[in-house]
């Protein structure tokens, strides 16, 4: 059943960062000049993100909403702030970040925190090892897989989600990602390998070569 | 190399954060553990598929509330 198949040494791809159009410059030079339109067309390029970045960390619509609207409000408040030494994507990352963080806490003052300690040692080694073939996810329908991705990464704790989010999601570097919340970096490698091992397990069930009809 | 020490590697082969001499010996692995490639292949396909993934539309009421918001707090 299992088709061992083994890549290249050099096979492990680049990921191109799939978040920055070429006019970014452009468009963050002419909001700080108080363009608004600039600024509602940078906007209208980042809310989808921004609201599923705000959604996976919170847990909640409603406060995804909240987080949404006043990081677009805070980046346009602070553009003259922004010195262009990241992307305008990543620092507008890390201010809805920032705000997600607040509305947690608040919201689960003793329940949460990205400080607390994760279980190490045996739990790592993967139990199912099965083969998925080479484009499981054409099994399903876009929105179906989109369920399936997003029950996934919301049954991770809270601490694991965010590295997850962050880093191969939001595609921030391991460095950014500590910086962002306030880790090391290796608390970071850490939390992203346990992210990715996790959520590997919870995609196995459905993607699975047994699972085809 | 041992399947555990491939796992705790995991993460950093596959962002190509490894030195050459240790990502040689985890391929050399690799090429003969097949419960291994499996772990490595299906991790790698996992955060793809993320990467890769849509975010849906915003609903067109959450939208309309962002702009009306952003509007009346940043023209006043």
């Amino acid at each position: 059943m299992k088709t061992p198949k083994l890549d290249p040494p050099d096979a492990v791809p680049p990921r191109p960062s799939t978040v920055v159009a070429d006019d970014e410059g452009t468009l963050v030079a002419a909001a700080k000049q108080g363009d608004m339109a600039a600024f509602e067309t940078l906007v209208g390029r980042y809310e989808r993100k921004i609201f599923r970045l705000a959604q996976n960390i919170t847990q909640s619509k409603e406060d995804a909403e909240d987080v949404m609207q006043e990081a677009f409000l805070k980046s346009f408040q602070h553009l003259a702030e922004f010195q262009g030494n990241s992307r305008f994507y990543t620092w507008l990352v890390r201010i809805a970040v920032n705000q997600a963080l607040m509305k947690l806490r608040k919201r689960r003052p003793n329940e949460f925190s990205l400080d607390q300690e994760i279980e190490t040692g045996d739990d790592l080694m993967p139990r199912e090892v099965e083969d998925w073939g080479p484009s499981p996810e054409d099994r399903y329908e876009q929105t179906e897989l989109g369920d399936i991705l997003s029950a996934a990464i919301a049954d991770l704790e809270p601490g694991f989600r965010i590295v997850f989010q962050l880093r191969d999601i939001e595609e921030l570097s391991t460095e950014e990602t500590a910086e962002a919340l306030g880790l090391s970096v290796p608390a970071v490698k850490s939390r992203l390998l346990r992210a990715r091992l996790k959520l590997r397990q919870k995609l196995n069930r459905h993607f699975r070569k047994e699972e085809v009809n | 190399m041992n399947c555990r020490k491939i796992i705790i590697a995991l993460s950093e082969y596959l962002d190509g954060a490894l030195d050459p001499i240790l990502k040689t010996s985890i391929e050399i692995h690799l090429a003969k553990c097949e419960d291994c490639r499996l772990v490595v292949d299906t991790t790698r396909h996992t955060i793809e598929i993320y990467c890769k993934s849509t975010p849906a539309p915003l609903p067109a009421t959450t939208r309309q509330r962002l702009h009306d918001a952003l509007r009346k707090r940043l023209q006043a």
